[in-house]
């Protein structure tokens, strides 16, 4: 039974380091989105699976937080929002996505090598998950670095904050209080993000960051 | 009982401060404040006179530490010596502080800085020591920076934080090194510790960094002619008498006492005596070279530094040799010499804060005649410049002839390089002494006799009565420790023997008020014959010239001998005055140059001479400091406007690296 539990504990953060791959190379918006829903759904599944091999109840409000916020609402909004925007048919060109997926490749290697070591002794199922998580947040730091439209931008912010649960959840220490605390704070950053979005728009005509760095007047 | 008490003192100055800040623009504030100031410190005074030794552990501080105090036979000798300095400050600020311009940015900080400073002394682990000398280093720049709009306060004030913030590193380095033994941050436990010698060599070394610039020995001492000169007057008072030997008690604490004798080595005296016959040398140099009143009695004050500094390399080379006699003896001149130096140099900053009240003006070169408007003030100002150029019998020939003493015994040293070494300390001393008279020659001749050089002079008027209470109160107090000298040095020896394990003899006991520094050797002085001599020989040839010279009125021609009207610009200045010095050690100490310019012939316009001098000290030191952090700043100054995602970038390769060197250093 452990093995079992193990495999799909593993195989659940693996598909979630998958799909933060996926992620890099998505240029069109709806994509993108489509694969950040998928992404929060394998998050979900993948804590509800740890509240059960850890018989740990509370973990299921976290599945369902990160089932029903980050899978359903956010991504809705988030689609509504790229269609008022009325940037649904831009393409984002993907800067060397090739170099950005082999830099990606490294950073999980970087972060298994990083991990394993140090969480040696530790519940299997959890070391793993924290390994893969730390590989998650280095690929959605990468993709907030990498893109320059400022939802796609977004993106890589809650594919980052994904990894932040997966890890607390492995690690079983994250209290309750301060689980729902980070779920509404990212809420309430994509609101405000989701506001800033509007003005720039309102004001610039374009939703690409570069019109704000031309705007300041500054290098590149 | 007394550590209560200073407690109590410390923590009734920050409430005056606190109670300062609130109402310092109420009319009567001024006295009320330095008043309190005043009583506090002499009740912190009588307790560290009168009291015992104690110590206390206060629930304030870290939470696991708290805050140790103690007061030994060393904390209360400081604290006798700060809390005098402080009352004599604010008595004489009662008077001096109506003038102020801007008192809501003085009366706050000055009860402060005093509580740092007390603070200082007493603490007895390292995170309160820290605390109070930042305490103490803050207020006093809040102080510099009183005046706040005059481009060179505002330089004095940059200078001096940067200074203070350096030698507060290397402090907190040195009981960092002192606290790895036992892992400990009390004094008690660092005293405990065996150190390897490299790394008792390196606390060393940055004790004598930290102290020394804060008490502003050579090359370390750029901030202190800025500083000191830039605060008012009683500040420069008590910064240049009293919180210089703080820092000074903070190198006999750390060196003396929390290394301990069985970490010491002989070669520690070295660096000590050099720095020390070197600041005494320079300091009075610089001296003589300066127009401006208050620089030069900063300068003065560098010059007094070092002659502590070398009372304190000597005790350190005799106590290594297990002298403690000879040890007993240097350490006995250097407390002595700063006690002294404190009384004498702050009836000196009084005398300049009173000239500056009366005239506006700090430039000797535009004084002149003072004593006839403030002949009060000027008796002091004698007094306290005689006891500065160590004349007998006063007090500062008394510290500087033990000093003299102590290198007269250097021979018995087994080390050859000591041996060598000492006697030419002793002879920048025996030079600085020198020096230093002509430096107290000038500075009183040209400000305060001859006849007025510029206007400024003419609404000139006495100081107030407080001012004057406190600058003849200390001029006594110089006469009085001149004159008794073995009073104090009885008073400091508990101190000197639990320092370094010996003490002189008695010096009360012996006949006819003789001071006796070494029991087997005849060199002895008697300051009482002394005073007895230079009182009937000068009323002596006072009453034969009366007596003897004619009493026929005569009255002179009109062309008198070629002069019939002697301007003043006829007198000596300053710059005329300490030419000859300058010419002589100027090529080497300030590489200076002097150039003239002769009109061609059929030109009627004057010759000019013009000198160029160079600070050395900063331009090899403090110049390419300043180059590289302001290269580094400009380099820095890419990164201050970059876009987010560079930001980001930025952020993200940090993480990647600190990875990448976990992985690669596991």
């Amino acid at each position: 039974m452990h093995g079992l539990a193990f495999d799909i504990a593993h195989m659940l953060a693996g598909a979630l380091v998958l799909l933060s791959l996926m992620m890099l190379y998505q240029d069109r918006l709806y994509a993108l989105i489509n694969v950040l829903a998928l992404h929060a759904l394998v998050l979900a599944m993948s804590v509800a699976w740890q509240a059960w091999v850890h018989d740990a109840p509370h973990l299921y409000i976290t599945a369902g937080i990160a089932l029903v916020f980050k899978a359903i609402v956010i991504p809705m909004a988030l689609r509504r929002m790229v269609f008022q925007l009325r940037i649904h048919r831009e393409i984002e060109r993907v800067v060397g996505s090739g170099l950005t997926m082999l830099a990606a490749i490294a950073l999980v290697a970087l972060s298994l090598e990083v991990m394993l070591p140090v969480t040696e002794g530790v519940d299997p199922v959890s070391r793993e998950d924290i390994a893969l998580a730390l590989s998650v947040v280095l690929i959605g730091l990468l993709m907030m670095v990498t893109r320059h439209n400022a939802v796609s931008q977004v993106a890589g912010f809650m594919s980052l904050e994904n990894g932040i649960v997966l890890a607390a959840t492995g690690a079983q220490g994250m209290p309750l209080v301060v689980e729902i605390s980070v779920a509404f704070s990212v809420l309430i950053a994509f609101i405000v993000i989701g506001i800033f979005l509007f003005r720039i728009r309102e004001r610039f005509d374009t939703v690409d960051v570069e019109a704000l760095d031309k705007f300041r007047g500054e290098r590149r | 009982m007394t550590a209560l008490v200073v407690v109590a003192c410390i923590a009734a100055l920050l409430l005056l401060a606190l109670a300062a800040a609130l109402g310092a623009r109420a009319s009567r504030a001024t006295p009320l404040v330095y008043g309190s100031t005043a009583v506090i410190c002499l009740v912190a005074f009588s307790a560290a006179l009168l009291g015992d030794d104690g110590a206390l552990m206060l629930p304030v501080g870290l939470p696991w530490l708290g805050a140790h105090v103690r007061v030994d036979r060393l904390a209360a000798v400081f604290l006798a010596l700060i809390d005098l300095g402080g009352a004599g400050a604010s008595l004489y600020a009662i008077g001096y502080g109506r003038h102020e311009h801007a008192p809501h940015r003085v009366l706050p900080f000055f009860p402060a800085f005093i509580a740092g400073m007390n603070l200082v002394v007493i603490a007895d682990d390292a995170y309160t020591f820290l605390f109070a000398w930042e305490l103490m280093s803050l207020a006093s720049w809040a102080l510099v920076m009183a005046d706040h709009r005059s481009p060179d306060s505002r330089r004095a004030g940059i200078v001096y934080l940067i200074m203070a913030t350096f030698s507060a590193l290397t402090l907190l380095l040195a009981l960092g090194l002192l606290a790895a033994t036992h892992g400990s941050y009390a004094f008690a436990d660092m005293r405990a510790g065996e150190l390897p010698p490299w790394r008792a060599g390196l606390v060393l070394t940055l004790a004598l960094i930290g102290a020394g610039s804060k008490a502003g020995l050579m090359p370390l001492h750029a901030w202190l002619p800025l500083a000191h000169p830039a605060a008012p007057s009683h500040v420069s008072a008590l910064m240049s008498g009293v919180m210089t030997k703080v820092a000074i008690y903070a190198f006999i604490r750390i060196v003396f006492d929390l290394l301990g004798p069985a970490n010491s080595t002989w070669w520690w005296a070295v660096p000590v005596l050099t720095t020390g016959g070197t600041a005494a040398v320079l300091g009075v140099l610089h001296a003589l070279m300066e127009h401006d009143l208050k620089r030069l009695l900063a300068y003065s004050t560098i010059e007094n530094v070092g002659i502590v500094f070398i009372g304190l390399g000597l005790a350190l080379a005799f106590r290594a040799n297990a002298m403690p006699g000879a040890a007993a003896l240097a350490l006995t001149a250097a407390l002595f010499h700063a006690f002294n130096h404190m009384l004498f140099k702050s009836v000196l900053f009084f005398g300049a804060g009173s000239v500056l009240v009366a005239t506006g003006e700090r430039n000797i070169e535009r004084l002149g005649g003072l004593i006839r408007v403030m002949p009060v003030s000027a008796g002091c100002v004698l007094t306290a410049c005689m006891a500065a150029s160590a004349l007998p019998p006063l007090n500062g020939f008394a510290s500087e002839w033990l000093t003299f003493q102590t290198i007269l015994v250097s021979p018995a040293l087994p080390q050859w390089g000591l041996r060598l070494l000492v006697p030419t300390v002793g002879t920048l001393l025996a030079l600085a002494a020198a020096l230093a008279a002509a430096c107290f020659v000038r500075a009183y001749g040209i400000a305060w006799l001859g006849r007025p050089r510029s206007a400024c002079v003419d609404g000139a008027h006495e100081a107030d009565r407080f001012s004057l209470a406190a600058m003849a109160g200390f001029a006594a107090l110089c006469v009085l420790a001149g004159l008794f000298p073995g009073v104090v040095i009885d008073a400091l020896s508990p101190a000197v023997q639990m320092v370094v394990g010996g003490r002189l003899q008695p010096q009360l006991g012996l006949p006819w008020l003789s001071i006796v520094p070494i029991a087997d050797r005849s060199s002895s002085y008697n300051a009482l014959a002394i005073f007895v001599f230079v009182f009937c020989a000068t009323g002596m040839g006072w009453a034969a010239l009366h007596r003897l010279g004619s009493k026929a009125v005569r009255s002179a021609r009109l062309w008198d001998c070629g002069y019939p009207d002697l301007g003043p610009v006829t007198e000596y200045t300053a710059a005329s005055y300490s030419q000859p010095i300058r010419r002589v050690f100027g090529p080497l100490v300030f590489r200076s140059s002097e150039s003239v310019v002769m009109p061609p012939p059929g030109d009627m316009s004057p010759a000019r001479i013009s000198k160029r001098m160079h600070d050395l000290a900063w331009e090899a030191l403090y110049q390419p400091v300043c180059d590289a952090v302001l290269a580094l700043a400009v380099f820095f100054d890419r990164f201050q406007f970059l876009t987010i995602r560079r930001y980001l970038s930025f952020v993200f390769l940090a993480l990647v690296g600190l990875l990448l060197a976990l992985t690669l250093w596991q």
